[in-house]
């Protein structure tokens, strides 16, 4: 498929790697911040190409993995009530909560629908006027205009049968705590491509800048990957830190002024808890007042306990590039895309289950993670 | 889900509220928002993340990057590098 297809071109990709290894003097690390950029990664296997000097530590980039335990709690509650239809993405399904998940509810009875695109949620909503639609809207500034055009479809409608549990977190907010954290090994980022293609990239300049680290714009396949990491450790090698765009075909500096203006209307900054990370500053985004009666968290408190992780599960150290997938002690033995114990080996962005997909071995007597 | 895919934009539906149209994934077919991409054009590669296009690719900027990967990989070729 066009677009796709020429970037997995294997010349243009061992031409880069040797231009990486040309480059680099000393050891790097360097962080892909999307789970998607993660799974290109291991897949292709990029990291074990790369010379020993660049290592690559995997981001915060999956939106189901930093989507909060008690969040998650809370959409089971919602699911469980009979008169709630709960729409999500797939990916949601299998996320652990402190008991249960969503696949289970729906097999003992819960109305739990997948949903491809949020409009479909409030399709639903139209459609079944008896039922109580909650969309599960969670996701980064990829996912704020689609699910922002949701509740305003859903307004602009008059459904009241329609809300939405809201979870969405924001990018440049991680990447400051990781870079300010104590246990910080990140010198520079392969930057999220599709969220700039959204937002643009004036709120990674300041980081940038700031933090003299390099941030490089970098697409989804395999020379997409490569051609990042050879502007990284260009950047690196020279003593630069600047914002670079190397998504070109995507990415502008302004991002998509429409689908930001819709995100900005319907949507304000918040507080919001990351799974296995804490809460962050302005990090997240809230339904603004104007559109509060479709905030499912505020139709229906939730009730439950307060929640825990399961104590094996290191998966906010691995969020945060402080230890790898097969560092954990769980890893391919008691915790399994088939029995997961963290949120990242579920999703389809999630660092563990990109290891596993991959058929890496679990590391024996790895280092405990900080 | 927060996975961007890139297809071919096959017809567009402009009577509606919200711009939408057929979009070609190597041929699988989905009907997908075009609100935000009000530029596109049938026949334009469009990126898509939960059934909303993102962008339209800029022809341009890729033909252009990928010239200059070729002449990376051409030049690779001439030095003789080792795999």
């Amino acid at each position: 498929m066009k677009y796709l297809d020429e970037y997995h071109d294997d010349q243009v990709a061992r031409a880069l790697l040797h231009r990486i290894e040309a480059t680099v003097t000393r050891p790097w690390t360097i962080m892909e911040v999307c789970g998607g950029q993660t799974h290109t990664i291991v897949r292709e296997g990029i990291d074990q190409l790369l010379p020993d000097a660049v290592e690559l530590v995997h981001g915060p980039g999956c939106p189901v993995c930093v989507t909060p335990l008690s969040v998650i709690d809370h959409a089971l509650e919602l699911a469980r009530r009979p008169e709630v239809t709960l729409c999500s993405f797939g990916d949601m399904l299998r996320v652990p909560g402190s008991s249960d998940d969503l696949l289970r509810a729906r097999a003992a009875g819960a109305d739990v629908r997948i949903v491809y695109s949020p409009l479909d949620a409030v399709r639903i909503a139209a459609e079944e006027p008896d039922r109580t639609v909650v969309f599960f809207a969670v996701g980064f500034e990829t996912t704020a205009p689609a699910n922002a055009t949701a509740v305003r479809q859903a307004r602009d409608l008059g459904l009241t049968n329609f809300c939405a549990l809201i979870a969405h977190v924001l990018v440049p907010p991680a990447m400051m705590a990781i870079l300010t954290s104590p246990a910080n090994r990140v010198q520079a980022f392969l930057g999220p491509g599709h969220v700039c293609t959204v937002m643009g990239w004036a709120d990674y300049t300041p980081i940038a800048s700031g933090c003299r680290v390099p941030v490089v714009i970098t697409g989804f396949e395999l020379v997409d990957l490569l051609e990042g990491i050879l502007a990284a450790v260009t950047q690196l090698e020279e003593g630069r830190h600047e914002v670079e765009n190397h998504y070109a075909r995507a990415a502008r500096p302004d991002g998509n002024p429409g689908a930001r203006q819709v995100v900005e209307e319907v949507f304000e900054p918040c507080d919001r808890a990351w799974r296995g990370i804490g809460v962050l500053p302005s990090s997240g985004l809230r339904l603004r007042p104007a559109f509060a009666a479709f905030d499912a968290a505020r139709r229906f408190p939730r009730t439950g306990p307060e929640t825990r992780e399961h104590e094996l599960c290191i998966a906010g150290a691995i969020l945060q590039g402080r230890a790898k997938p097969d560092d954990c002690a769980a890893f391919g033995s008691l915790c399994t895309p088939e029995h997961p114990l963290g949120a990242p080996m579920v999703s389809s962005e999630g660092a563990c289950a990109a290891y596993f997909a991959a058929g890496r071995p679990a590391r024996q007597g790895g280092d405990p993670p900080v | 889900m927060c996975l961007g895919v890139p297809g071919r934009i096959q017809d567009i539906d402009d009577s509606a509220a919200l711009r939408t149209g057929t979009v070609d994934f190597g041929g699988t077919r989905r009907e997908v928002c075009l609100a935000y991409v009000p530029e596109a054009e049938v026949g334009d590669h469009v990126i898509v993340h939960v059934g909303f296009a993102l962008c339209v690719i800029d022809e341009v900027e890729a033909a252009r990057t990928w010239a200059l990967l070729e002449e990376i990989a051409a030049l690779d070729d001439e030095l003789g590098a080792s795999p």
